[in-house]
């Protein structure tokens, strides 16, 4: 039996009445086959233009309803949700834009136009027809969280989740969390004490009743969808037991290897088992596998194989047999807080960086800033201990160089080098501190001020241009520049150099991308779905973004998007399970042949091989109704749920029909 | 009303300035204000002390600094120039403690805080001299249209002269229209003239001067008034398109007071047909 | 080196050089910039970096007419006239040549007067000028309109306490 339908044609004031006749529109309308009413109106998305929708769906008993107006990005929800109301299946209610694709790129041509409205009227007629009644997808929800990194992103993500009643797993892939603000001294712009801050979240961290820690642990698999994921960790294993070992230190001290400590940025040495920083939740020491002469020297016959630690060991602690372990964790939303990497500065021969023992990064300035580093906090230079007079900083190092590096702003660089420079001149009051830099960005609360103070108060030269080279030359770094301000060539003769690298992904961020199914973007960071109103979300559902995994960005930035990221989550945790649309894909069971093509063209992982019937699954909770699998399929056994190709076909036939005729 | 003043009459009080000087004295006398002549005074160091030596240029300024504190009354300093010298010696004064005691040593005076240095416009374009002035005015300068120009000293550095906008200062603007002139709006108010180039580079001196009656002109302006001795010299001698006044004399037309036909004869393009 | 001029003038100009942070307002907005060898944002840059044998024989140091614009506008609140001044006389002081000796004859033959008189006698100044600069035809005809016009009298007048006026040029070392 045919649908009784209504054609409502929006004047939009003059926006679609200045170039189609309305009149017209609604006398070729009511010709239409199924037509029971057209009219037009003025704004059919105001008050009294819904009303009308609304009246005479009631009296007519309309089955069908086509809206002929804007796009259906501005009223489509108006309408149906009017539509409902008054009792008909919002999905029976379709837009025919005549604004944006007909009035107003037709605007001298009003017999035109008008055919060309009234076509797209017909052919969503067409459509609506064939339209089935929907109901929302309701998915489960597990409401826990998986956090992946455990830097201060990770930290306060965590934190403010736990504190809601939400059970947290954190895997951090190093031996302990705090990620790289454990390395750093102080803030900007007011120099808070960073290990006193940081100390106080770990320890929250660690007491946490809803929070499990899985240190030296990377997450193996990603199965499920939103609301239902399954997370296998895979944890290396834990060659000193914990529940044994009394923090005693006679194991790192028996030690035979000595290799450079990465945590202070090879500023120090250290064993192959070690404590890996100075937080109260490393003390409990870890050892190395691929700098462990156990497991280095795997021929060596058991026997001769070095176990000094597992010797010396009054408490047994040590079991140099311990195997990695795999655990899943079943949660609802995913944080990924996977943070950042130092661009590497062997990058930069220019400066030097790697042969020349006085050319440091950033965060190894940072390690001889810090009271309990390599250096208790004085400032001295690598080479052989002196107090540097002289340092130059160097901002940009590998950012802002599309050609040969980093097209983009590391972002925090101005900032920290400003810092630095500060504290180095409040340390060394004898000392000159230059700052080489491009532009100076400093952008944000007391930002400015903070820059303008180390040159006021501090006494720091800024630069403006890019330093050439750095060479080791009679006992000095000659450091060759220009100030672009005076066009005048510069040589700087300094005693350190130290270097703002780029910040880049973390290393594996490509590979843990695709198995969390998170695009990434050209620079390997990972994207959210939209800059200004989506920006935690991630391209798959239920998995957020937080800190400089997504961008560069400082502590402070980084904090509000963990803190943004834990509250969507706490949104989407507010209801009792999930609510999708329901205009997905389907599959026509007998005519699929499991040749598996949409499984690997879903840009959502929501194609899924039956392996009993054979037959491609649609997951209903992952799927965005994209239609890649409708055109992909060479059955045409898939097809979008009232957007069938049946449907389509008809509406390209009411279009070309038209068309030809005028 | 019967106000004194100590005066400072400088320099060019006798030669380049004197028709300012007349001009200024003749109202003077009918608002009531007297002047009393520092007992001794030196040249200010106009451009050149600085240039060669900042102590030197403190030195002389503060000399009749000190003079004034001496003589107890706030000072009137007729030049722009001489003006802006003895404002930043007070100044400095005012404000290091250390300089103000060697000064007060070396000078023997002591430091007033209530003493003023005053320019002619902050002594005649007060706001509670308007009605007197208003009143004093027998012939209103109807139909003259005239663009008021100050210049650097009175008005930059503001810390230092204390007017309230250093871009569009309107205190002359104001005068000139209740002296019942058609005052222009117009954008050189605050120009450089170059005055202080005058006699080392000429062609840009020139250059200077004529981007500003330029605009004079193109406002329709049929003169241009001023507070500055050394900018109406600079700018009279320089170009035959606009004659130039000083705002005293424009008031003494409207009072109808002094010797003005012999002070139109000092200029160098004639003002008198205006009148 | 860099250290040295940049606080010799600060001390002397009292003015926070370290705070220009270069939006070039100074310069954009100067009356005289066509006649600058360095335009004055660059001045207080090659001040911060110590360039002074390069400004004391600048032409720019003698351009500056100390017209405050630039001052009056810095966001920053540099004075730029009292640095000119610390630089010109640095430059005098040290025998350097100036880039601009007629200015300076200029100045020099009207202190000269001032330590003669007390006060400046034109008549006398301008001809020590123009015997100093030995620019004789150059805006004498200036001279000569004013004279006409009565303007500069044949007499000079003298301050009553010179030698309180001598004192104080011999303090200044002038």
């Amino acid at each position: 039996m045919e649908k009784k339908l209504g054609v409502f044609i929006c004047w939009c004031g003059s926006n679609i009445a200045g170039s189609v006749d309305v009149d017209l529109a609604v006398a070729e309308a009511e010709k239409l086959d199924g037509v029971v009413h057209a009219e037009n109106y003025m704004y059919m998305c105001s008050d009294p233009g819904q009303q009308k929708v609304k009246d005479i769906i009631s009296e007519k008993g309309l089955e069908g309803v086509v809206v002929a107006c804007c796009s259906p990005r501005m009223h489509e929800n108006t309408f149906r949700k009017a539509a409902s109301s008054v009792g008909l299946n919002s999905y029976l209610l379709e837009i025919a834009n005549i604004r944006e694709q007909c009035s107003w790129v037709h605007q001298n041509n009003k017999p035109l136009a008008t055919a060309k409205a009234v076509s797209i009227i017909e052919g969503t007629l067409d459509k609506v027809k064939e339209n089935l009644p929907l109901e929302t997808i309701t998915i489960d929800l597990t409401k826990r969280v998986c956090v992946v990194g455990g830097g201060i992103a990770g930290i306060m993500s965590a934190l403010d989740l736990a504190n809601a009643g939400y059970d947290v797993a954190i895997v951090e892939r190093e031996p302990a969390i705090g990620g790289h603000m454990a390395q750093i001294s102080q803030t900007f712009p007011y120099f808070h004490n960073i290990p006193e801050l940081l100390q106080k979240k770990i320890d929250e961290v660690s007491a946490h009743p809803h929070i499990k820690l899985y240190v030296n642990s990377e997450v193996d698999v990603l199965d499920g969808y939103v609301g239902n994921f399954n997370v296998t960790i895979k944890t290396q294993p834990a060659f000193v037991d914990p529940a044994k070992c009394t923090a005693c230190g006679k194991c790192l001290e028996v030690c035979p290897v000595s290799v450079a400590d990465e945590f202070n940025r090879g500023l120090s040495q250290r064993a192959a088992i070690f404590c890996y920083n100075k937080t109260e939740g490393a003390k409990i020491p870890v050892l190395g596998q691929n700098d462990c002469l156990h497991f280095v020297n795997s021929e060596t016959d058991d026997n001769d194989k070095c176990k000094a630690c597992v010797d010396v060991c009054p408490e047994n602690a040590i079991d140099l047999g311990a195997i990695r372990n795999l655990n899943e964790e079943f949660v609802g939303a995913i944080v990924m807080a996977t943070g950042y990497d130092l661009y590497s500065p062997e990058q930069m021969p220019e400066y030097g960086a790697g042969n020349i023992p006085d050319v440091i990064d950033a965060l190894a300035f940072e390690r001889l800033l810090d009271p309990s580093g390599p250096t208790q906090g004085q400032i001295l230079r690598p080479s052989d201990g002196q107090v540097p007079k002289k340092v130059v900083f160097i901002q940009c190092v590998g950012s802002r160089d599309p050609e040969r590096h980093k097209a983009y702003c590391s972002r925090a660089c101005c900032m920290y080098t400003a810092k630095q420079a500060r504290l180095y001149r409040q340390q060394v009051e004898d000392g000159t501190a230059y700052v080489s830099y491009m532009d100076i960005r400093s952008d944000s609360r007391d930002f400015e001020e903070f820059v303008q103070a180390g040159m006021e108060e501090e006494n720091l030269v800024y630069i403006r241009g890019r330093v050439a080279k750095v060479i080791q030359e009679d006992g000095f770094l000659r450091v060759f520049t220009s100030d672009t301000l005076s066009s005048r060539q510069i040589v700087i003769e300094a005693d350190l150099v130290v270097l703002a690298m780029a910040m880049e992904p973390k290393a594996g961020i490509r590979e843990l991308s695709k198995k969390m199914n998170v695009t990434i973007d050209g620079d390997a960071f990972l994207s959210e779905t939209h800059i200004k109103l989506y920006p935690v979300e991630s391209s798959t559902k239920g998995v957020y973004l937080a800190g400089c995994g997504q961008s560069p960005k400082d502590i402070t930035d980084t904090v509000s998007q963990a803190l943004a990221t834990a509250g969507k989550i706490q949104t989407m945790f507010s209801n009792e399970t999930l609510i999708a649309d329901p205009l997905i894909a389907e599959v026509l069971d007998d005519v699929c042949s499991g040749c598996g093509i949409c499984i690997d063209i879903c840009p959502y992982g929501a194609r899924i091989m039956n392996d009993f019937t054979r037959i491609s699954d649609v997951n209903q909770a992952v799927c965005q109704g994209c239609g890649a699998c409708m055109a992909a399929c060479p059955n045409k056994a898939c097809e979008l749920i009232n957007s069938t190709s049946r449907q389509f076909i008809r509406m390209i036939g009411d279009f070309a029909g038209k068309a030809g005729a005028v | 009303m019967g106000e004194t003043y100590s005066y400072y009459p400088g320099c060019t009080s006798h030669s380049t300035a004197i028709e300012y000087i007349e001009a200024s004295k003749a109202v003077m006398d009918s608002l009531g204000i007297e002047l009393k002549e520092l007992d001794d005074w030196c040249c200010c160091g106009a451009a050149s002390a600085h240039n060669l030596s900042s102590s030197l240029a403190l030195g002389l300024s503060s000399f009749n600094v000190g003079e004034a504190h001496k003589a107890g009354a706030d000072l009137v300093i007729p030049c722009a120039g001489c003006y802006g010298n003895l404002a930043q010696a007070n100044y400095v004064m005012r404000n290091d403690e250390e300089e103000r005691q060697r000064l007060e040593k070396q000078l023997d005076f002591t430091y007033n805080a209530n003493v003023k240095m005053l320019s002619l416009v902050d002594l005649l374009a007060r706001e509670e001299l308007r009605p007197a002035i208003k009143e004093l005015v027998k012939k209103p300068l109807k139909g003259l249209k005239v663009v008021c120009y100050y210049g650097c000293a009175i008005v930059r550095p503001a810390a230092i002269t204390g007017v309230d906008d250093t871009e569009n200062p309107l205190r002359i603007d104001t005068m000139m229209a209740d002296l019942g002139a058609e005052v222009i709006d117009w954008s050189c108010k605050v120009d450089c003239c170059g005055g202080d180039l005058g006699l080392t580079d000429a062609e840009k001196t020139s250059e200077l001067v004529n981007k500003i009656i330029d605009y004079a002109v193109a406002a329709e302006a049929d003169c241009l008034v001023t507070s500055c001795a050394l900018c109406e010299a600079n700018i009279d001698i320089r170009q035959q398109r606009l004659p130039i006044l000083y705002f005293t004399e424009m008031m003494a037309e409207a009072f109808q007071v002094g010797d003005r036909s012999r002070w139109w004869k000092k200029h160098f393009n004639d003002p008198s047909k205006l009148f | 080196m860099a250290e040295n001029l940049l606080q010799k003038v600060v001390a002397e100009s009292k003015q926070p050089i370290n705070h220009c942070y270069q939006c070039r307002k100074c310069s954009v907005g100067c009356p005289m910039i066509d006649e600058f060898d360095f335009p004055p944002n660059m001045v207080m840059r090659m001040v911060q970096l110590g360039m002074k044998d390069e400004l004391l024989k600048s032409k720019a140091i003698w351009m500056c007419i100390s017209c405050e614009t630039c001052g009056t506008r810095c966001p920053n609140e540099i004075r730029i006239a009292p640095i000119m001044d610390s630089l010109r006389a640095q430059c005098i002081d040290e025998g350097v040549v100036p880039a601009d000796p007629v200015t300076v004859a200029l100045h020099t033959a009207f202190i000269e007067s001032i330590k003669t008189f007390g006060r400046v006698h034109e008549a006398t100044m301008l001809m020590s000028y123009k015997w100093k600069s030995k620019n004789f035809t150059s805006d004498l005809d200036v001279g000569l309109k004013l004279f006409l016009r009565g303007k500069i009298p044949l007499l000079p007048k003298k301050s009553k306490n010179m030698a309180k006026i001598k004192e104080i040029f011999k303090e200044s070392g002038k």
